[in-house]
């Protein structure tokens, strides 16, 4: 490929690579995302291959795989266009049947259709799906259009249209327009993008980095990831605009180290943009010139936080470092440093396109755009869900994510990664947005967001999350590495049915102090799980403390399990998967469990078919 | 002459060089804040948080290290609201759960009303200040400890928990240690630290031990200074002419 060396070169090259996609054209689009990969979606795809290979289909059948589709827990995904038609745990002898049925045939394979849980309607297109159908996949939808590896896909599509507009403004009528757009940073803080480029750009120092931070650790978070990984030209494209608006010729990207197929991604992603003349030296022929290099992670938790960040770059322990200068001023190598999250930089192209006009319509006032969320937990269904902001939580609980298994209630959401807050049922309605999410106790965060139901202990779910960030904390602060851990023992201890009336405001004064005392960001907002909690669900931590009891049915030294008489019909089950053999019985007979040996699993209540097995 | 600035310390105007940090400044005007991990010598580290004041800047309130903080115009500081007295309670309380024993601690604490820790005592010893680390890689330059571990478990450690090869046994970290938990001894011409012996030189003009060996190399290694310089103590250096 030779180098596109003006605007117009890339416009016409888009034009010619736009009219060899035939939209009319079979095409196969397997999710080649890591959650769909981890089903073993490759075979699929080689099989697809050999069976169009077998029927001679080449010149007239399309395979692509493309990044993740975000309903990973239905994977493998495969959506055959242009029909459209969304099938779903595909397996890999399906390839010859689907050639055969829905591409060369019109029937639909009715055991791979979509089935939503709630209503049992088969839905057949995968825009129908309610799943997507109340998402607006603004950023995310591009990753089911193209190959991640593909940097003609991403062309095709409109790719880099926003940089070669971008080059021919002036960069601060760019940084006015992310600006005007109102975009906030979506790694957690919420910080107005617009005004952390406009304080680099105008800051003294050279060189001047810009930064995209792939760190991404929050447990069950991935959207940064697949972001990434399907579709790597997207943050890329940002980060030029950004380099030019800012006057940086020097990028990085810190990317977690458990994150290889996202560095494969990344790397094939920069040559080729480098291959085209639009990262590298003189990007389009404008005389800019900006790379970007590729930093593997630090390994923990806190290497995302800015100042340990640099750190890690620098060759340093990743480890926070207080400083009352912004990062705009000094930062990596105390040079001014602009550091975006991944999906920050890849709403960047689309604001430049389309304008900050339109872009501040979606949302809310002071929350603009969408958000991809990472929706988990007791919740039908779970995967990456992109919404404009605004939209209300229940929307998302009960609208996209089909509401909570079994028919459970909901008790509440925990927003915000490990040290966001739960969020009960009163405030099911509140819209999401980054103000409305601190004002009731959580945040927006990086955007995790847990689904817990009635048989959720909110004193457990503290007690998880304060595991987490203990384990997490640098240890470099008094507040945050003494305070958690003493937060954790005192939950320990009224999760035993130890604690006293006193600890609840000792947990609170703690938390405060953490809070206020802090170093950096984890410890400052470690206590949230813990205060949010006893703020909204004190009884339950009431009802440890003064009946020794868990109301939930979880905190294992306040629970029995025993057999209902009535309901057992001697099936076994649970003397089977007793680990212990404290459940014993007769075939027939009514089975009954021993105390003293028996471990509070709960193995046998979720093996009894007939409710015998009552927690209490 | 460095710029100069007013700033009120606890309600007392206080003028300082632009650039000083505010733990600085209030030394300067006598007025105590607590500090643990604050060393003139060394970088600051801002870990043990006692030093935290509360600032209004520009309308904007907040609370901060005092040992990181510069002075600035017109900066109100407070260095005992209640915000900040209980952040300090707090690190106090948590650090007298590792060390409950030593005085300065103690009278720390009980400067916040303070007589024993709140929570259990799991003695340790190490509150984990970092100056000696800091003092070793930032003054000495060898950097022969370091940190280990993460969260509550951090410590102090040498490489791998193994005798510490590049320790010039200089000493430094055990004098700056506040709370004196680095033991060092000398024996018989052997100085010993970081559970590691390590030879003393003797002078060539009165004959007594007086250095590590591997220190004084070290100097004559990086001081610019003739060969045999540090072959005499340091009091028979001073009488040498
Ligand atoms: C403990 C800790 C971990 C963090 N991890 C990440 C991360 O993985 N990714 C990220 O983008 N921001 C992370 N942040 C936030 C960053 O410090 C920083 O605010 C962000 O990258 C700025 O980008 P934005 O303005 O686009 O949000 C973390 C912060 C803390 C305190
Ligand atoms: S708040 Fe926690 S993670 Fe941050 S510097 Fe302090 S100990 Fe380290
Ligand atoms: S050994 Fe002493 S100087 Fe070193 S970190 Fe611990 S308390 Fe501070
Ligand atoms: S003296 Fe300032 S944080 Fe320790």
């Amino acid at each position: 490929m030779k180098k596109c060396k003006s605007a117009s070169e890339l416009a016409s090259l888009r034009e010619k690579l736009a009219a060899a996609r035939d939209p009319k054209k079979p095409t196969i689009v397997i999710c080649a995302g890591t959650g769909c990969l981890a089903y073993g979606t490759q075979k699929l795809i080689d099989n697809f291959r050999a069976e169009i290979a077998k029927r001679k289909l080449e010149g007239t059948v399309d395979v692509r795989t493309s990044g993740c589709h975000g309903f990973c827990e239905r994977g493998p995904l495969v959506v055959i266009q242009p029909k459209q038609i969304f099938y779903q745990h595909v397996k890999t002898e399906d390839a010859g049947e689907i050639i055969e049925k829905t591409i060369l045939g019109d029937a639909v394979i009715d055991r791979l259709v979509y089935r939503d849980p709630a209503t049992k309607e088969k839905i057949l297109h995968e825009h129908d799906v309610p799943f997507y159908k109340k998402q607006m996949r603004l950023i995310f939808g591009m990753n089911g259009q193209i190959d991640p590896r593909s940097i003609d896909d991403y062309i095709a599509i409109g790719g880099y249209a926003g940089l070669a507009k971008a080059l021919a403004m002036k960069p601060e009528h760019i940084v006015d327009e992310v600006t005007k757009a109102k975009l906030r940073g979506r790694g957690g803080g919420g910080f107005m993008t617009g005004w952390k480029w406009e304080s680099t750009a105008k800051a003294e120092g050279s060189p001047k980095y810009v930064i995209c931070n792939a760190d991404e650790g929050d447990p069950g978070a991935y959207m940064d990831r697949s972001l990434l990984e399907g579709n790597p030209h997207s943050v890329i494209e940002g980060m030029v605009i950004g380099a030019f608006a800012i006057g940086s010729s020097d990028g990085y990207i810190y990317v977690r180290n458990e994150y290889p197929l996202a560095v494969t991604n990344v790397t094939a992603a920069i040559e080729s943009a480098r291959a085209y003349g639009l990262l590298g030296e003189n990007i389009l022929g404008s005389g800019f010139s900006f790379d970007i290099k590729i930093n593997r992670g630090g390994g923990a938790f806190v290497c995302g936080e800015s100042s340990a960040l640099f750190a890690s770059i620098e060759g340093r322990a990743g480890e926070p470092r207080q400083k009352y200068v912004h990062a705009t001023d000094r930062g990596l190598y105390d040079k001014p440093t602009c550091l975006n999250n991944v999906e920050t930089w890849a709403n960047v192209p689309p604001i430049i396109v389309k304008g900050a006009e339109w872009y501040a319509s979606i949302g809310t006032p002071g929350s603009t755009g969408t958000k991809i969320f990472s929706l988990v937990g007791k919740i039908n269904n779970t995967g990456l869900v992109e919404v404009p902001m605004g939209i209300t939580l229940r929307e998302i609980v009960f609208g996209i994510g089909g509401g909570i298994p079994k028919g459970r209630k909901f008790k509440a959401i925990q927003t915000g990664g490990p040290s966001g807050g739960c969020i009960p049922e009163k405030h099911l309605d509140m819209p999401v947005d980054f103000d409305e999410l601190s004002k009731v106790g959580s945040m927006m965060g990086s955007g995790g967001m847990i689904v817990m139901d009635d048989r959720t202990c909110m004193v457990d779910v503290a007690k998880y999350f304060l595991k987490f960030l203990e384990q997490e904390s640098c240890g470099k602060c008094t507040p945050c590495r003494e305070g958690i851990y003493q937060m954790r023992t005192i939950l320990d201890r009224i999760s035993e049915g130890a604690g006293e009336e006193k600890d609840i405001e000792l947990l609170e004064w703690i938390g405060t102090g953490v809070i206020d005392g802090s170093l950096c960001a984890l410890g400052g907002t470690a206590p949230f799980p813990v205060l949010s909690t006893i703020k909204y669900f004190r009884d339950e931590y009431l009802a440890h403390i003064r009946d020794k009891k868990c109301p939930a049915g979880v905190c294992k030294k306040l629970i029995t399990f025993t057999v209902a008489a009535d309901n057992c019909t001697g099936c076994t089950a649970c003397a089977r998967v007793c680990p212990t053999k404290a459940a014993t019985g007769e075939k027939k007979k009514v089975h009954t469990i021993d105390q003293a040996t028996c471990i509070k699993c709960g193995a046998c209540f979720e093996a009894c078919k007939f409710d015998a097995i009552t927690i209490s | 002459m460095a710029d100069m600035v007013t700033l009120t310390i606890d309600g007392r105007r206080v003028t300082a060089n632009a650039g000083t940090t505010i733990l600085e400044a209030a030394r300067d005007a006598n007025i105590d804040i607590p500090n643990l991990c604050s060393n003139e010598e060394l970088h600051p580290y801002g870990s043990c948080r006692l030093c935290m004041v509360e600032i209004t800047h520009k309308k904007r309130q907040r609370l901060v290290v005092s040992c990181i903080h510069e002075v600035a115009e017109g900066l109100e500081v407070k260095t005992a609201t209640e915000r900040v007295l209980n952040v300090r309670r707090l690190v106090m309380h948590l650090l007298l759960s590792r060390n409950s024993t030593h005085p300065r601690l103690r009278e720390i604490a009980a400067g916040l009303g303070i007589e024993k820790s709140m929570f259990p005592v799991d003695y340790k010893g190490c509150i984990l200040c970092g100056q000696c680390v800091r003092v070793c890689r930032e003054v000495v330059g060898v950097s022969a400890i370091g940190f280990k571990s993460r969260g509550d478990t951090r410590a102090v450690a040498t490489p791998f928990d193994e005798p510490p090869g590049d320790c010039i046994a200089c000493g430094s970290c055990h004098y700056v240690c506040p709370v004196g938990v680095i033991p060092m001894e000398e024996k018989d011409g052997v100085r010993r630290i970081w559970k590691t012996d390590f030879p003393m030189a003797k002078c060539s003009v009165c004959g007594k031990y007086f250095a590590p060996v591997k220190q004084l190399e070290y100097f004559r290694k990086i001081a610019n200074l003739p060969e045999n310089h540090f072959d005499t103590c340091v009091d028979c250096r001073s009488t040498k002419k």
